[in-house]
């Protein structure tokens, strides 16, 4: 009798207790795939697991702190940086690290595609043991930020082969790599020699799950202890399990349209003034987003210095829209869709479906866009058809994320889209003020006033056109405490987690 | 049997040629720039510029014209040599000795789990037909037959992982992670291998030979182990080569639910990247691997039962 209590009570137990015990390793789960071992294409999963580290860090906020470099300073004409290393550094391979070895590894990281090959960069030299200098062809404000970019990660000289391409990955990180299995998963161990201390838990481990069902399902039952990026339908329901925290951020991701301004329907600001007018934000957001609410100008609150207070918001306003196109010439035919001079207004609007929210997105607009007499047929294909078809002129309209926060200063982004123009942002658009003030702050010049002149000015001439602010979410298991979602993602904490008492 | 092994050896020398030809000739059709694609799948959605882009045009030579880069391919696979993934930048042999070696695993696994469930039970249910086992044996394996390889996936997970708090949901690394994939995939497997020993079964017991066996006094384990066993051998073996086609089909969509790195994985990743030295080399060692188990099922089936190439 006793024996069959006791193997029920057992049953019931198991039955009831979805989570298992922690088995010593905080298992991270995200959609990122691991593409190698160079900070070039996969240095998002390196920063995050705390296995190598930048130069300079940014916080929660978006401010600049100290990394493996604790003081940085321009010289007086700005074409000179200078950074001072931390003392005590060792890489994974227990060599140290020196102003000689970061200097080769930024050097590599500017001669491939990303932001810091765009800065204006002559020479990455050391100057002694501890200063390494960044040498310019014209001054350049956010350099620092550029360095805390996870392309600029400082791997060891032993790292790189002769060609300078990564061959192993050796970080100064909390985390040592231990196993590296490409494209999902990869093992670490607590570094005994890291610089901030030993990390309180001794193993991690990452592993790229592209079903956001299945990384919610391993959320649920409790064999992941940090799960990244969580579908909006899964988000509601992991709410309810008590043995995950379920956190979210908003992110300096926009979902916007890219408008080929050259385009003889949209080259009016009034013609643009009036697709977005048509967008019924809220709902969008709501409906199919799950976000709490739209964006009603480029760039969100989180980013503080760039959240304009000053600009008035984008508005819902069919009526207003239709009233404006009419204005302009258009007239509905006879199935409802605008001309103008014998030509329809008709768009083809491309998207792509790398994350799933953009086809779905785009069917919304689609909708709306109808509702004010614009015709638009969409072309959901592969991401870098923006880039190819805005090089080529035959982009009509783009609906597409970007990040702009892969530094926590939006400069480079602004610099690399809309100065005058760029594969992501401004198509044949060019205003000069907005230019002139984006190379001033770029150049350390101008502050708060001119940042919100610039966003009041794609506020007003809409080279794109901003539908919603995204927000980043996690499932963090209630075994681990220190836990961050960290909005420009480059930390999750893991080197200061713990497991809970 | 040597005659039907040359002919496997020319039939894997024709796959190759065709294989690689053919998957070169749709790489080079899929519409869009092939440089924006590489470095978009390189670098990230993101980071994809015109001047990545070049950057990855002029590295990889993309503008020389196909047929010399699908005559450099082919000589470098008489020397054995796949190339390098243009993506990562490590040898294809070497991603998919990774890739294509997890997916043989869970099939592996898979294939044996179904063994140990499958053809017992259809043995038992053949001895026996009409009865109740036979019976539901029946609606069992229809039902497993029926549901499709994601959902009982998904239920699986549920019910084992999320309810019962048994086994890991999904990933990969450990040998607890091998259980649900393998055994959503063996399920299936096992529901067909169980109807096939059945009528097998059914069919040799109700045949001739099994009856003279008995009538001179054979008892029923006698008579299964000397002439029921090979009957049922040959027409197993050959159909557990058609399963393992259908393995490796399964396997796609088994990879994707329980985030398992396999050759599906792989292969898919690569046509969106336009990796075409890895779509190749993933295509060809699958066209050989088809060719290859073909041989040993020839192979086997004629040990099972030699009397054909007697005759």
């Amino acid at each position: 009798m006793l024996s069959r209590l006791l193997a029920s009570a057992a049953l019931t137990a198991a039955l009831t207790s979805p989570a298992l015990a922690h088995d010593g390793t905080v298992d991270v789960i995200a959609p990122f795939e691991i593409k190698g071992t160079d900070p070039a294409t996969s240095g998002n999963v390196f920063i995050k697991m705390d296995l190598a580290e930048t130069l300079v860090n940014a916080d929660a906020q978006g401010r600049l702190v100290p990394g493996l470099a604790t003081e940085w300073s321009p010289s007086e004409d700005g074409l000179e940086w200078r950074f001072l290393l931390r003392e005590g550094v060792k890489f994974h391979d227990g060599t140290p690290l020196d102003a000689e070895a970061a200097a080769k590894a930024l050097t590599i990281a500017s001669g491939k595609p990303g932001l810091l090959e765009t800065a204006p960069i002559t020479e990455i030299a050391a100057d002694g043991e501890r200063t390494l200098v960044v040498r310019l062809s014209e001054p350049f404000a956010p350099l620092p930020a550029f360095l805390s970019e996870y392309r600029s990660l400082i791997l060891a000289p032993a790292a790189y082969d002769a060609a300078g391409k990564v061959t192993a990955l050796i970080g100064t990180g909390a985390y040592r790599l231990t196993k590296l299995a490409a494209p999902l998963r990869l093992d670490a161990v607590a570094f005994a020699d890291y610089w901030g201390g030993t990390p309180a838990i001794e193993k991690a481990s990452y592993q790229a799950v592209g079903r956001a069902e299945t990384r919610a399902l391993m959320a649920e039952s409790g064999d992941a202890d940090y799960v990244f990026n969580l579908d909006p339908a899964s988000l509601a329901r992991l709410k309810g399990v008590d043995s995950l925290d379920v956190l979210s951020v908003p992110t300096p991701r926009a979902l916007l349209i890219k408008v080929n301004a050259g385009h003889p329907a949209l080259k009016e600001p009034e013609a643009r003034r009036a697709l977005s007018m048509a967008i019924d934000r809220e709902g969008l957001a709501h409906a199919i987003l799950r976000y709490p609410a739209g964006a009603d100008q480029m760039l969100p609150p989180s980013l503080a210095e760039w959240h304009s207070k000053t600009v008035a918001p984008l508005i819902h306003d069919p009526e207003g829209a239709r009233k404006i196109l009419a204005d302009l010439g258009w007239t509905p035919g006879t199935d409802g869709v605008l001309t103008r001079d014998g030509n329809r207004f008709s768009l083809t609007l491309l998207t792509y479906p790398d994350r799933p929210e953009l086809p779905l997105s785009a069917a919304v607009l689609q909708q709306m866009f109808a509702e004010i007499g614009v015709e638009v047929t969409i072309d959901s294909t592969n991401s870098s058809e923006v880039p190819v078809r805005h090089a080529d002129g035959s982009l009509d309209i783009a609906l597409f994320a970007r990040n702009f926060a892969l530094v926590p200063d939006p400069i480079g982004t602004f610099l690399t889209d809309y100065a005058p123009v760029g594969d992501w942002g401004a198509m044949n658009w060019d205003n000069p003020e907005f230019s002139g003030i984006i190379r001033d702050l770029a150049h350390g010049k101008g502050g708060q006033a001119e940042r919100d002149r610039a966003i009041g000015i794609i506020q007003t001439e809409l080279p794109v056109i901003p539908v919603a602010w995204y927000q980043q979410t996690a499932a963090i298991s209630k075994h681990i405490t220190g836990a961050v979602l960290d909005p420009y993602e480059r930390s999750i904490g893991l080197k200061d987690m713990r497991w809970a008492e | 049997m040597t005659k039907a092994l040359g002919y496997r050896v020319l039939q894997a020398l024709m796959v190759a040629l065709i294989v690689g030809l053919l998957t070169f000739l749709m790489m080079e059709a899929l519409p869009g720039d092939m440089a924006f694609r590489i470095a978009a799948h390189r670098y990230g959605y993101d980071a994809v510029n015109a001047a990545a882009a070049e950057a990855v045009r002029s590295e990889l030579n993309l503008d020389r014209p196909a047929i010399a880069a699908f005559g450099r391919w082919f000589v470098d696979l008489l020397r054995l040599d796949f190339g390098t993934s243009v993506i990562s930048g490590a040898p294809v042999i070497e991603e998919i000795r990774h890739q294509l070696g997890a997916s043989l695993q869970l099939a592996g696994i898979a294939l044996m789990l179904s063994l140990l469930i499958g053809p017992p039970l259809g043995l038992l249910a053949g001895l026996r037909a009409g009865g109740w086992l036979d019976r539901g044996l029946l609606i069992v394996s229809t039902a497993l037959r029926s549901v499709p390889q994601f959902l009982m996936g998904l239920i699986l997970i549920v019910l084992v992982s999320i309810h019962l708090g048994w086994l890991p949901a999904a990933g990969y690394g450990k040998a607890s992670h091998f259980i649900l994939p393998a055994l959503t995939l063996a399920l299936g497997l096992a529901a067909a291998s169980a109807r096939i020993t059945r009528d097998a079964m059914a069919g040799v017991t109700a045949s001739p030979f099994y009856a003279f066996g008995r009538w001179k006094g054979l008892s029923e384990p006698q008579m299964l182990r000397r002439h029921g066993l090979r009957h049922i051998g040959v027409a197993l073996v050959t159909f557990l080569g058609l399963q393992f086609a259908m393995l490796v089909e399964g396997v796609v969509v088994i990879e994707a639910i329980f985030g398992w790195p396999g050759i599906g994985h792989a292969l898919v990743h690569a046509i969106f990247g336009r990796d075409v030295p890895m779509v190749q080399g993933t295509a060809l060692l699958l066209g050989l691997g088809f060719v290859a188990l073909n041989a040993l099922v020839d192979l086997a089936a004629h040990w099972i039962d030699p009397r054909e190439s007697r005759a």
